[in-house]
Order: structure tokens, then sequence, then C-alpha cells
């Protein structure tokens, strides 16, 4: 079933009308409110005025996610700060993470593109809904919980991790429909395999899955081990979370919520906007939010827009699934992490810049594992194990702590890790997605 | 006087050991002393050996990380308790030992090397104890 038809299949023609209104009601609201907005404008040298028609926006300078750091934690809220009713963050960011400040009319909107996001795997006010991401500052937890709520379905807030507990709830609540990361629904294939548990015998039929980047290949493999239809949903903190695109049953692309979070695909190069159909890097503005609403944000996922007669008979503009990224972030079991961050976990404990190399895989339990191999330098080789483990021992934690994330420490000879040009290949990317 | 030990970083891989008294071998090292510590990844090589500042360049030219460590050599009477007498000693006089090992051959005796906390100390006390420092093998 289509969540919002009047946006949902609305005429583009009305859509691009929608639009234009409030990117000019927008640009006038961050011009005014936020100082940060103001001056890119002046700097720009254009006026709220000067946007008159979508290809305007094209004026508007971008917004990165360094900038995002620069305005922590409240430089980009639009409003009141009485206003704000929730906040969350970006996971995995050492000192500055990215705050996104929901007003109550941010929430309805995400419980609406979180409702839309559900209807596309299927899911009715019947159904019970397991949502297996994390709830927190992370947005993942939170945005499926609102969704359910809108759609009045039931859900089963019972967060990451605890893989038993999540099929016995799965088996005896008669749940029907899983969202997590796509690996994650693999461990718990693997898991449920252990403890007796047929998923041809369970009511699950569908589930929601993002958060990491998965190819067409893993679905087929998800949707044949849990007997499910998988679908590809997408979204991002600095945008509102979970809710900015999903895939509907036809899995051709995903249907982006294009009243709320406009989408530009540009080259990356050149800043250059590329039409429909043309490979480029992601860009979305938020035309419709009020805390921290936020213009031309660069997304760093490559993909490309094409609107199609899609066989859902939604009329939204859709976006290819994710190619990729034209940065180095990495994305462990839903933790964004640059490999600057362990350089600077590693410069921190040995007071020094080692050779270091990261190797992200898949196990056999298909879970992301992260190894980090560190060239074992004089200024801290020791002629004792037992300081050899404890500096690895603090390596692991400190990871763990700063990052959120579980990484196997190898220390290593020096010149093992390959010098291209001079230059350490620093990531290995070893996962088949 | 003390003596300096190499200590090598080795990862745990078949052949590196052999890489290591490569070379010792074509440097025209011998060696006098030696033990391996070994973890689940990685091992440290210990080695006591005829000229220290040779071996090092040797090792520093073929990409090894290595350290000099400043350990006791101590003969030993080879009879039964004798090792036992300077454990006593260290013992009573609060020497704390790292690790030791057994040297491949003394002068007249064998010669036992202990890593302890701290050098100054254990050399003290040996001296104190009429125990016999060896400064090379």
């Amino acid at each position: 079933m289509i969540w919002n038809p009047d946006a949902e299949q609305a005429d583009p023609k009305d859509m691009r009308q929608h639009q234009i209104e409030n990117l000019r009601k927008l640009v006038e609201l961050v011009y005014n409110r936020v100082p940060f907005y103001k001056k890119k404008f002046d700097q720009a040298n254009i006026k709220p005025e000067d946007i008159k028609t979508l290809e305007d926006i094209q004026k508007i300078p971008f917004t990165t996610k360094n900038e995002l750091r620069e305005t922590y934690p409240y430089g980009l809220v639009a409003t009141d700060m009485e206003e704000i009713v929730e906040l969350h963050a970006s996971s995995g960011t050492t000192g500055t993470p990215v705050v996104d400040a929901y007003t109550e009319k941010d929430i309805d909107i995400w419980s609406d593109s979180m409702a839309r996001t559900l209807s596309m795997a299927g899911a009715t006010h019947k159904d019970i809904i397991q949502n297996a991401f994390g709830y927190g500052l992370f947005t993942g937890g939170l945005g499926v919980h609102y969704g359910a709520r809108r759609m009045g379905a039931h859900i089963v807030p019972i967060s990451a991790g605890n893989t038993q507990r999540q099929i016995a709830v799965m088996r005896d609540f008669g749940v029907s429909i899983l969202t997590c990361t796509p690996s994650y629904s693999l461990y718990l294939a693997e898991a449920a395999k252990e403890m007796g548990v047929d998923f041809n015998k369970l009511k699950l039929r569908a589930g929601c899955f993002g958060a990491e980047p998965w190819s067409n290949d893993m679905r087929l493999e998800i949707e044949d081990k849990l007997s499910i239809s998988a679908h590809d949903i997408y979204g991002l903190t600095e945008i509102i979370g979970p809710g900015v695109s999903a895939e509907c049953e036809a899995k051709n692309g995903l249907h982006i919520n294009e009243d709320y979070f406009y989408p530009e695909v540009i080259n990356s190069e050149t800043g250059e906007a590329l039409p429909e159909g043309e490979k480029g890097e992601l860009v979305f503005t938020t035309l419709t939010r009020t805390g921290t609403p936020i213009l031309r944000y660069r997304t760093r996922d490559i993909t490309y827009l094409f609107r199609d007669k899609c066989s859902c008979g939604r009329t939204t503009i859709k976006m290819h699934r994710l190619y990729g990224r034209n940065d180095d972030m990495m994305i462990i079991r839903g933790v964004n992490v640059f490999p600057s961050q362990i350089e600077e976990i590693l410069v921190q404990i040995e007071g020094t810049e080692p050779h270091y190399q990261i190797i992200l895989s898949r196990g056999e339990n298909h879970l992301d594992e992260i190894g980090i191999e560190v060239e074992v330098m004089e200024s801290f080789f020791s002629d004792e194990t037992r300081k050899m483990e404890e500096l690895r021992k603090k390596i692991t934690e400190t990871v763990k702590s700063r990052l959120g994330i579980s990484a196997r420490i190898k220390l290593v000879e020096p010149k093992t890790i390959v010098r291209s040009e001079g230059k350490a290949k620093r990531v290995i990317d070893k996962r088949k997605i | 006087m003390p003596i300096n030990q190499i200590s090598v970083f080795l990862e745990n891989k078949s052949g590196r050991l052999a890489e290591v008294t490569k070379v010792l071998a074509e440097a025209e090292i011998n060696i006098r002393a030696m033990t391996i510590a070994d973890t689940a990844d990685f091992g440290i090589l210990r080695i006591v050996v005829n000229n220290t500042d040779k071996a090092c360049q040797a090792f520093e030219k073929n990409g090894f990380t290595v350290r000099i460590t400043k350990v006791l050599g101590i003969e030993i009477e080879d009879k039964p308790g004798g090792l036992h007498k300077v454990m006593e000693i260290f013992k009573e006089n609060g020497v704390s030992i790292e690790y030791l090992y057994a040297s491949i051959e003394g002068n007249k005796h064998p010669v036992v090397i202990f890593k302890v906390e701290d050098i100054e100390l254990g050399l003290q006390i040996a001296k104190r104890n009429s125990l016999v420092t060896v400064s090379d093998l």
C-alpha cells in the first residue's frame, strides 16, 4: 500500500511547484536564522530573492560534513531552542559528531517518511515489526520506531544485539517485518539455524535493511536464507536519518521522498549539476525541515537519479542503489569511520605516526570485521612480550571506546605494508559487496 | 658490566627465523645466547652476539625492528642448586626478574642471562654477593 499517495503519487509538475515554494521559504528561513548560511550566501554574493526557480538552487554553495562539524553543537539550528524536541548525532566520529536537532514538525516529517518506507516493504498497521536497529543517538532505531508508530503497527523495540533473544522473539511474537543492517540479517539466519529455527515456518515476510553498503547478490542471499522480501533503505543523520529513500516491491531503485528531501547529483570534481541518468555525488536539500535544515549537503555517496513508470504506482524520483562513496569513509556494522580517526588514535598512543593498514572483511558469520595492522617501530618496540601485548590491548580498547568498533589489532614487521608511490594504501576492503 | 642484548620483532610466519639467521650468517656474526618469546601473532627473538654493533647494523639494513637491552650475564656453578643460589640472592634483595635464559656456553662455567627490572640494582647485588658477572660472551 502507498502510505502517502498525495506525495508519492503526485504529478511531477505539482511536485516541482511544491519544491520551489518550499525551497524559497527554506532559503529565507536559513538566511535570517542561521549565521552560518547567511555568511555563505554573502560570500557567494547571493540573496534569498535570487532563488526563483528550482534551477537557481545551483547558485547556492554546498554544505560539507566538515562544515557541519564546525558548527557543533547547535550552530545550524534554525529555530528557538525550546522548539527542539529531540537530538541525534552521527555515529563513530572523534570529538565532534554531527548533531541533528528535530522540532515536532521534523519528527512528523520523519514519521511520515518512515511510514512510507515501511509501506514500501509491504508493511501495514497489522504487522509486527521487529526493530533491530540500535536505539540511541544513532538515528536507525528511533527512525523505524516513529514510522511504525505512525502506521499503527506493532513495534518490537528490541534494538541491536542479543541474537538468540532476537530469534526467540521473532518466533514467539509472530514477527512479520524485520529492520536491521543487511549483514546482521544474515547473522540472524545462521544463528537461527543453530537454534533449530526454520525461517520457512516463521511469519517473517519482509525486511528493511540499510546503514551499510550491500549488493544485489547479498539481497538474493538474504531473501533465500530468511524466506523474505528484502528492501534497501537509505538515509543519513545529516538529513534526517533513515527515511530519505527506499525500495518498493519493484526493487528497481529507491524512491526518494522528494517532497521533503530535494536530490541533486553533481560532478564531485567540478560541483556542476548532472542530468538524470548520469552518475555522480548525491546532494540533498531538506525542503521542509525546521530544526536543522540543510542546504545542498554533499553526501559523498555515488549514484544517479532517474524517473520511470514504476509498477508500484509511485511517481517520485528514484536513485539507483549506491555504487559506493567518493571519500575514504568506511561503514562497519552501521558505524561510520574514517581512516584518519584510526590514525589519530595510533599517533596518540605511540607518540609517532606508524605505518598501518586497515583490512575490512566479512566474516563467516556475515558480519563486517575490521583488522588494523600496525608496523612495529623502534619507538614502541619492547623486548618484553607483556609490554607488546599491553600496547595491542590499549589500541584495541581505545578504538572501541572512541569509535565504537571492535577491531582486531595485529602488530606486524616494518615494511610489511605495501607502499605505493611512497604512500601506503590505508584501506583494503575484502568484503564482497 | 651488563651485556647488550639485541631484541628482534618477528611476525609468526614461516621462514622468518631463517631470515634472521641468514642476516647474521652473512654478516659473520656468532650467536652466543638466544631465546624466543612467542604469542599468537608475533615473537620476540632475544640474542647475545659477539659483535652487537655490527649485528644491529645488519638487522637495520634488512628492515628489522631491533632494540638493545642491557641484561646481566651471571656465571652459574655447574652443579645441582647452582641456579637456585643466584635466584635466592635476587629474591632476598628484591631484584625483580623479567625473564632469563641460558647461554650457549661460558668461558669456564655456564652463563645465565637475566633481564631484571632494575639493572643497576642487579649489578650491585651481584657484586656484593660475589657473583661473577660477564660483560661479553
